[in-house]
């Protein structure tokens, strides 16, 4: 098979594995599950190949004409170098672990086959995105994905909760991609074609006319995929969907699909420095916003949502400050680690029946229940906090490196601003990431209190998966040397000025917050909030729906617990009731838009119901009162009929010889 | 003769006729002044006929057909009375108004949407 061959076969897979689970899953329960799993493990395998044979070599860029259009035509197009490569297998390998761990996760879930159908055909538009290189066929896979997206977060359609996030999570990235869809055209329309290749061949000989009007464009729909400031506030709400879920779609690939795209066009964006301080202002704000967001959220899984969206902040600054190779770096290794948080939270959720680390913390034993999770997930927190030598050190100080070398100005054409922006908000960001990880880390595994129940051992399927995981989430660092030869031949190893104050900041994070622990955790036993209501023995998918259709009623809010033993609580200080709830975003997003909506909704009710139905109504009125009237003349006499009848021939004859005899008229 | 007689004769036979039909309340009588009605048309035939010396005398002739033709329609509408005043025990015309729609009934709409068209 020639590369072409395989690289296209690498999105068809799980699309007719999709189609196949869509179509026999009522009729043929016992193929359901190969069919999950070995489509998306055979593209998994694919992509490797792809990989292999790409080597890092030059890009290979083969198109098919689809459709003429009229004027510019759509290609059916194949790009593929180092990132599509690299991150194919990203895709590729967390796909397959999300299909494997979901066949145990879910086992006895009714829905099982169109979710597990939902999620190759989401598989298969992410691999579209990662290797077309055409802007049209990456829209449909970019639309694909978010439908995809609405469908599984509404999973557990019997909550309220999901019910509510799956519809916020698609029309906030709807409002992204409106502006997303302009600025393809506007980009195709300056370049003259929806090819990638095309369109950076025009940017290089400065043939775009509005850079800084597409570039901002373009970045509204990057900011609702990849969930950054303002359009960040789906991702934490989109927890309510099932676990696997939350670990392939909101960590790992559908958020990273808006910083690949912004990494594809860079020089788009490269060509217009307002567009680069407005992307760094924004990583900015969302990478501290989230850090303080995720140190007061009580559910595990809206920690790590947040901890997702502040590194995806990492990931735009990194691009803000011109450098795709380390961006695209942290997307690979936050995606292997976040996706080995995402399932190892999981697995704590249904080992603790819980999702809220204020119950957790008064648990004692958790850790010995669940070793497998435990010694993963620590590990994936360690990754996350950036301490070396696991892979989300090498990623970040690769980014923290990239954006120290544009604000000292050594980087050709990007704004020093955009780098001093990048740096400062990078290293308190840290400096919060380690906070929550270790908050998170203490809180659900050193807990103390009861013992955890014992739901006996978890599934193989999922513990292996985290194994899997676990690979690259110490190792993916080591390649750090071997990658820039994939990406654009910047260097990717850490510089000592960086890591020094990277890993420096993420002790005195972790430090602080274990002091603070020390210090709060002896309130834990005299406030018993920790309240478990699912059942023992529910298996993993209805112990999470159970957990979080409860939060809200058992803790008064799906975000935060009132919990004194909190060390977050202590580390915020006033500011802990209003990270807790998103710093009221969704309050300002209610008042700016939700309302006016409905206000508007009454108007056009108001009107049509009192003002066009009257019409409506008057229209019917007006024949009925005439029919009326004419009915009087019926009285059912006879005689009068005839009466009538004879006055009317009398007019006429005498009418007809008064016209004959010319003297009428 | 002069042709004036037959033809006032007949106009004041058709308007006997004409104010049976429309005023008596007996539906016998009614027949009856169609009858006067259809001879008044009779006569009118006859007299133009003589008048006019047809030579294929077409007035007579038609005189004829409207003869048969009344005797017909006559044992008709004696058949149908009849049967009315079997079915009612009266066989007044002024009462058989089953096929008028009744008072009321018709009106349809519980409530006449009066304000329509002022709010308009």
């Amino acid at each position: 098979m020639t590369l072409t061959t395989t690289a296209v076969l690498v999105p068809l897979l799980p699309f007719l594995g999709a189609a196949a689970g869509l179509l026999l899953g009522r009729r043929a329960p016992g193929f359901v599950r190969p069919l999950a799993v070995l489509p998306t493990l055979a593209a998994a395998a694919l992509a490797v190949t792809v990989a292999i044979g790409q080597g890092g070599g030059p890009a290979t860029d083969i198109a098919t004409r689809l459709t003429p259009t009229g004027s510019i035509p759509i290609d059916l197009a194949l790009h593929i170098d180092g990132f599509a490569a690299l991150l194919a297998v990203l895709v590729g390998i967390v796909a397959s672990c999300v299909q494997l761990y979901s066949t145990a996760y879910l086992r006895d879930d009714p829905r099982y086959p169109s979710y597990a159908a939902l999620v190759s055909l989401f598989t298969s538009a992410m691999l579209l995105v990662v290797y077309t290189g055409d802007l049209m066929l990456l829209l449909v896979g970019w639309e694909v994905m978010g439908i995809c997206s609405y469908f599984l977060v509404g999973h557990y359609w019997e909550t309220e909760a999901a019910r509510a996030a799956s519809l916020k999570a698609f029309l906030v990235t709807k409002l992204g991609d409106v502006p997303f869809l302009f600025g393809i055209f506007a980009l195709a329309a300056d370049a003259g074609t929806f090819r990638i290749t095309g369109i950076l061949g025009t940017v290089a000989s400065g043939g775009l006319d509005h850079p800084t009007l597409i570039a901002l464009l373009l970045l509204a729909g990057v900011a609702g995929k990849s969930a950054q400031f303002p359009l960040h506030t789906w991702l934490p709400d989109a927890m309510a969907g099932p676990t696997p879920v939350s670990a392939l779609i909101h960590a790992a690939t559908m958020v990273a699909a808006g910083i690949y795209v912004v990494a594809r066009l860079l020089p788009v964006f490269a060509a217009s420095a307002a567009a680069l301080v407005v992307m760094a202002v924004m990583a900015a704000i969302t990478m501290v916003g989230s850090g303080l967001a995720a140190l007061a959220q009580d559910d595990i899984k809206r920690v790590l949502a947040y901890s997702t969206v502040g590194q995806l902040g990492y990931m735009l600054g990194a691009l803000a400050v011109g450098d795709r190779g380390a961006a695209v770096f942290h997307l690979i290794s936050h995606g292997a680690f976040k996706a080995l948080l995402f399932l190892g939270a999981g697995v704590i959720i249904h080992a603790a029946g819980t999702n809220s680390l204020a119950a957790m913390s008064r648990m004692s034993g958790l850790a010995r229940r669940i070793p497998d999770a435990y010694w993963t997930v620590t590990v994936g927190l360690l990754a996350l906090a950036a301490i070396p030598p696991f892979a989300g050190f090498f990623s970040k100080e690769a980014v923290l490196g990239a954006a120290e070398h544009a604000a000292t100005g050594a980087a050709h054409g990007i704004p020093g601003a955009a780098g001093w922006t990048v740096l400062v908000s990078g290293l308190l960001t840290a400096l919060l990431t380690a906070a929550y990880a270790t908050r998170l880390w203490l809180l659900a595994f050193k807990g103390t209190g009861v013992e955890a129940p014992d739901h006996g051992p978890q599934p193989v399927a999922m513990n292996a998966v985290l194994w899997v995981l676990f690979l690259p989430t110490v190792a993916l660092g080591l390649a750090a040397p071997l990658l820039p030869g994939w990406f654009d031949g910047r260097s990717l190893a850490p510089t000592l000025t960086t890591s020094v104050l990277g890993t420096g900041v993420a002790l005195v994070g972790g430090l602080v917050t274990y002091a603070a622990w020390r210090h709060t955790t002896a309130l834990a036993a005299r406030t018993p909030i920790g309240v478990v209501v699912t059942d023992p023995d529910a298996p993993p998918g209805l112990a999470e729906e159970t957990a979080i259709a409860t939060h809200a009623p058992v803790y008064g809010s799906i975000a935060g617990a009132p919990d004194p033993a909190d060390p977050g609580r202590l580390l915020l200080g006033p500011l802990q009731p209003h990270a807790a709830v998103g710093f009221h975003l969704d309050a300002v997003y209610s008042a700016l838009f939700v309302r006016p909506v409905r206000a508007a909704a009454s108007l056009v009710r108001f009107l049509d119901r009192e003002v066009v139905d009257t019409y409506v109504r008057g229209a019917a009125a007006t024949p009925r009162w005439l029919g009326a009237a004419v009915r009087r003349a019926q009285t059912g006499n006879v005689q009068t009929y005839l009466g009538a009848l004879l006055a009317g021939s009398l007019v006429l004859a005498v009418a007809a010889v008064l016209v004959a005899t010319g003297t009428g008229a | 003769m002069h042709l004036v007689y037959p033809a006032v004769l007949a106009v004041l036979l058709f308007c006997t006729g004409l104010y049976g039909v429309l005023a008596r309340r007996n539906a016998i009588l009614v027949l009856m002044s169609v009858e006067l009605m259809l001879n008044a048309v009779n006569l009118n035939l006859v007299a133009f006929d003589v008048w006019l010396r047809d030579t294929l005398h077409t007035g007579q002739a038609l005189t004829l057909f409207t003869i048969a033709i009344a005797a017909a329609e006559i044992g008709i509408g004696l058949a149908i009375v009849l049967l009315v005043y079997r079915n009612r025990g009266s066989s007044d015309i002024d009462r058989l108004r089953d096929l008028a729609e009744q008072a009321g009934a018709g009106d349809g709409d519980p409530q006449p949407d009066t304000t329509a068209e002022a709010a308009a």
